[in-house]
């Protein structure tokens, strides 16, 4: 170990020497994203004005769904290639709890507010980890054909379980997060009751039951993409997606699809920093970070994609799409008008029930 | 002469025994060999062998828990878990030490992530304890600091106490089997030198406040990289004192001790008589009340040893009950389903692939080779496809909105409201499958073909037989090693497939390496998902064996 950090430190300083970079951060570092439109909207709004200030050379990489892995394979064998990995929170937490990344100080590693608000206090509730840098709020939700449901529009999330009003397809996640909390709130139980039904083996059992009388009706998803298209192909009435991917398919390709927001889960995407980076790459990872989280370049982001900046003092900045020239706060999850109904991924209780409730519901699923 | 060579054994021309003298060229001729092959057999022993060893051998490994909570494990082996007790006071304290220095180092998280695959709820009952940890035996901790002036508070003076002074005798047993204790838990060497040694009067007098301190000397001096002397000892070290010095004996010990610090530690002691002896078992429900589930202590002892069968009996729907293998409850039973669904789709795709190459490669065989040729590009063409597109383009021809059903409906064969399902099911998988792989199963059977002399079939026709009986008797028997082949190859291909089954097989027609690639991704669950593939491979190693003993693997060819 001493060993490779001593040949790391020569190989940097030799490469730094002729060049005017500090002189005690790495000149090239490799950011880790989760590809398409979401990578585009970060290179545009981070990556290419931090190359310009700094000079240092960006590597972009798309393996943040593996991400948790993949640093977990790194870590064991000794090389972590990565410097700042793009992850949702939950896999943040697990990173945490494996000791793969790194803990942040968010007032020591983050810039404040412009009025001086401490970047701890402007990020609040959102800094759901020790190691998590929040970085946008999206949100699960559904979308719907505009020209297969009907005279009457869907209004709420029951709509989904409701074969009778609105035949057809479905498309939902393969997985139980968000399902059976969807399930539990339209078997009849009350928002702020749906976790502790959930704990129970019974509430388990009545969120199958309810998934059950559409289990016929419902295609599967496993990758984000897979609802857009589907409800492109007319393949689906409505289904369940990233809220920026179904602003693309209704903003950018004008497909005749219309969000339904209501009941939408909130969850977090952001930052860590790999643990046991040498000296000069976190530096560089810390100075990117602290560049790339502070309120104006949280806002630019939404130019480019309809995700909510994490940062409270970002908000206000949110201006209009890049190429389409529409306001996009009307398109934020977090848009007054469409959080009327939300949920937020709750993060303990699925890091605990995961295991065991995933396998229950993909033994229902094979059933 | 010849009288004596009959007797003794037959010599070779420089008078050794040719029986020797050949064998030493024999062995002389497999080294030669084994050197030629060594660079190739180094090459796959490296990169593919050891790593599959190594990826295999974390189904049974488990040292997480006995190297993480290596004094609570021992003590909890005494416990009935039957019994519906909770475990002792003994327990409880053991594993206030265990989870202080587990949470200093950072490992509790990993420890609880591992438990909670057994047990629901671990993982935020140890992240959760781990914060709060610190907080056991806090007001022994400030009374013993406030005592005689704050004298404790000194850093240096704890650092002469755990010593015994410059030149007192050291107990380096004791560091050193800490030393191992350190390295077990953060799998990182701890081989430095630390500039401390424990005092052997003190850690004769006060051994858990030794050990205490010499785990705090450890991380501070090797993972902190700060100096003993320097720096605060951890709480469990006042916590240690604390609960020695108000046990019984406690005092007698105290008194006989004269080494530095002793009047300090006299008022220390004087300073917590008033406070009532620090019990862990209530400081633990405290801090969470799951500390006092029975669940949660039978799966740390049912999973404390170093190799666990908890993989391999999770992987076929069994588990760990308090006395022993018992099925999972029915509705968690999964993997035999999947095992089961993956043999037979493979089977059913191999049986595919046999129908709809045959005739393909028999074609090839006997067309001239120019044609023969051009056909071959075709059957090519998808190897310079990708994967995804090939699998992705079955999504757009079977889907219910897709190219068949738009071309039944127009033609009438099916009503619009009644389109056909053909993908996100077993069928899906089974086409799309079968057509990845029908290269597989042609190019065999096109090249053992290719050898069948023709004038076989011809000599049978003219010798009276139809055109069935020639095919049936003469050619398709010759035929067979290139069928065996070819379905070896499909089938062992199939069995391990995860990507076109996760995008068109729905729930239905997913394979066991669909929940493989979940354990390794997404749940990190690398033991089950390393168990569920021993389990795999040693299925195809034994169907591999029976084809062998059933048709016989001389019979396979591949040309």
């Amino acid at each position: 170990m001493k060993l490779r950090k001593l040949t790391a430190l020569v190989a940097t300083t030799a490469l730094c020497a002729p060049m005017a970079f500090a002189a005690d951060m790495a000149d090239e570092m490799t950011i880790v994203s989760w590809g398409g439109a979401y990578s585009n909207s970060q290179i545009k709004a981070y990556n290419e004005p931090y190359a310009e200030k700094t000079g240092v050379k960006i590597i972009n990489d798309e393996s943040s769904a593996e991400a948790v892995a993949k640093l977990r394979a790194m870590d064991e064998a000794g090389n972590v290639t990565w410097d700042v990995v793009d992850v949702v929170a939950a896999d943040a937490m697990r990173l945490c709890d494996e000791g793969l990344a790194m803990e942040i100080d968010p007032d020591e590693h983050l810039a404040p507010a412009p009025d001086g608000t401490s970047a701890e206090e402007d990020f609040g509730d959102l800094l759901v980890s020790d190691c998590f840098i929040p970085q946008i709020v999206y949100s699960t939700t559904f979308g719907y054909r505009t020209d297969l449901v009907g005279d009457t529009a869907p209004t709420s999330v029951c709509d989904v379980f409701d074969l009778e009003a609105y035949p057809g397809k479905r498309a939902l996640e393969k997985r139980p997060i968000n399902n059976m909390e969807w399930a539990l709130l339209c078997d009849g139980v009350a928002k702020e009751e749906v976790y502790d039904v959930l704990e129970t083996e019974e509430g388990q059992e009545r969120a199958l039951a309810k998934l059950d009388t559409i289990k016929d009706n419902v295609i599967w998803w496993s990758a984000g993409a897979d609802t857009p298209q589907l409800l492109a192909d007319g393949e689906v009435v409505m289904g369940s997606t990233y809220n920026g991917r179904l602003f693309s398919v209704i903003e950018e390709q004008d497909q005749p699809v219309a969000m339904l927001w209501d009941a939408q889960v909130f969850d977090l995407d952001g930052w860590i920093i790999p643990a046991g980076l040498s000296d000069e790459r976190k530096a560089r990872a810390l100075d990117y970070i602290y560049f790339a989280t502070d309120t104006q370049r949280l806002a630019d982001q939404a130019k480019y994609i309809s995700y909510g900046p994490a940062r409270a003092s970002s908000a206000p900045l949110v201006g209009q799409h890049a190429e389409l020239g529409i306001d996009m706060a009307p398109h934020m999850p977090t848009d007054p008008e469409n959080a009327t109904n939300t949920f937020l991924y709750n993060y303990s209780f699925w890091a605990d029930y995961r295991d065991d409730i995933d396998a229950k519901f993909q033994a229902w699923l094979a059933k | 002469m010849s009288d004596t060579t009959q007797s003794g054994p037959v010599l070779a021309a420089d008078g050794t025994p040719l029986k020797r003298s050949l064998a030493r060229a024999l062995r002389m001729q497999k080294v030669r060999a084994l050197m030629l092959i060594a660079p190739l057999l180094l090459f796959v022993l490296l990169t593919f062998i050891l790593p599959i060893a190594d990826m295999l051998f974390r189904s049974v490994e488990n040292r997480i828990v006995s190297d993480t909570l290596s004094e609570t494990v021992v003590r909890l082996e005494d416990w009935d878990a039957l019994s519906g007790e909770t475990p002792d006071e003994a327990v409880y304290e053991s594993l206030y030490y265990d989870l202080f220095v587990a949470a200093e180092a950072k490992e509790h998280t990993k420890l609880g992530t591992r438990l909670n695959y057994e047990q629901t709820g671990i993982s935020s009952l140890f992240r959760g304890s781990g914060r709060k940890v610190d907080d056991i035996g806090e007001d022994h901790v400030k009374a013993i600091e406030r005592a005689s002036d704050g004298a404790l508070k000194d850093e240096a003076l704890w650092f002469e106490i755990m010593t015994g002074g410059s030149n007192a005798e050291g107990n380096t047993a004791l560091l050193d089997a800490q030393r191992l204790k350190m390295e077990q838990l953060t799998s990182e060497s701890f081989a430095a030198d630390i500039g401390f040694v424990p005092g052997a009067e003190i850690s004769e007098l006060f051994p858990r406040m030794a050990v205490a301190y010499t785990d705090f000397a450890l991380f501070t001096a090797v993972a902190d990289e700060d100096v003993v002397a320097e720096e605060d000892p951890w709480e469990t070290v006042f916590v240690a004192f604390a609960h020695s010095v108000q046990a019984d004996g406690g005092a007698e010990a105290l008194a006989s001790y004269s080494g530095p610090g002793a009047a300090e530690l006299q008022a220390a002691a004087a300073a917590i008589a008033d406070l009532e002896p620090i019990a862990f078992k209530t400081a633990f429900l405290e801090i969470d009340e799951d500390w006092g589930d029975l669940g949660n202590w039978r799966t740390m002892q049912t999973y404390s040893p170093t190799y666990t069968s908890g993989y391999f009996l999770n992987s076929i729907d069994m588990q760990k009950g308090p006395e022993g293998a018992e099925p999972r409850p029915e509705n968690q039973q999964i993997y035999m389903t999947l095992f089961v669904r993956t043999m037979i789709m493979s089977l059913m795709i191999t049986g595919s692939c046999i129908l709809l190459g045959y005739p393909v490669a028999w074609i090839l065989a006997n067309l001239p080779t120019r044609s023969a040729n051009m056909l071959m590009i075709l059957v090519l063409l998808p190897f310079w496809t990708s994967l995804l597109v090939r699998t992705s383009a079955w999504k757009v021809m079977l889907q219910q909105q897709g190219v068949i059903n738009d071309v039944l409906v127009w033609l009438g064969l099916v009503g619009d409201d009644a389109r056909l399902v053909m993908i996100n099911n077993q069928f899906g998988t089974i086409v799309a499958m079968t057509h990845i792989l029908l290269p597989f199963m042609i190019l065999p059977m096109y090249s053992v073909m290719q050898t069948i002399n023709p004038t076989y079939l011809r000599a049978a026709k003219s010798l009276g037989a139809t055109n069935w009986t020639a095919f049936w008797r003469v050619y398709f028997p010759q035929s067979v090693p290139g069928i065996g082949a070819g379905s070896i190859l499909v089938f062992i291909l199939a069995i391990g497939y995860y990507i076109t089954p996760e995008i068109v097989g729905g729930t239905k027609g997913v394979f066991i390496s669909n929940r493989i690639a979940y354990h390794i991704s997404s749940s990190l669950n690398w033991g089950l998902a390393a168990a569920l593939g021993s389990i795999l491979l040693a299925v195809v190693l034994l169907l591999y064996w029976a084809y062998d003993k059933i048709v016989g693997i001389d019979n396979v060819k591949l040309g």
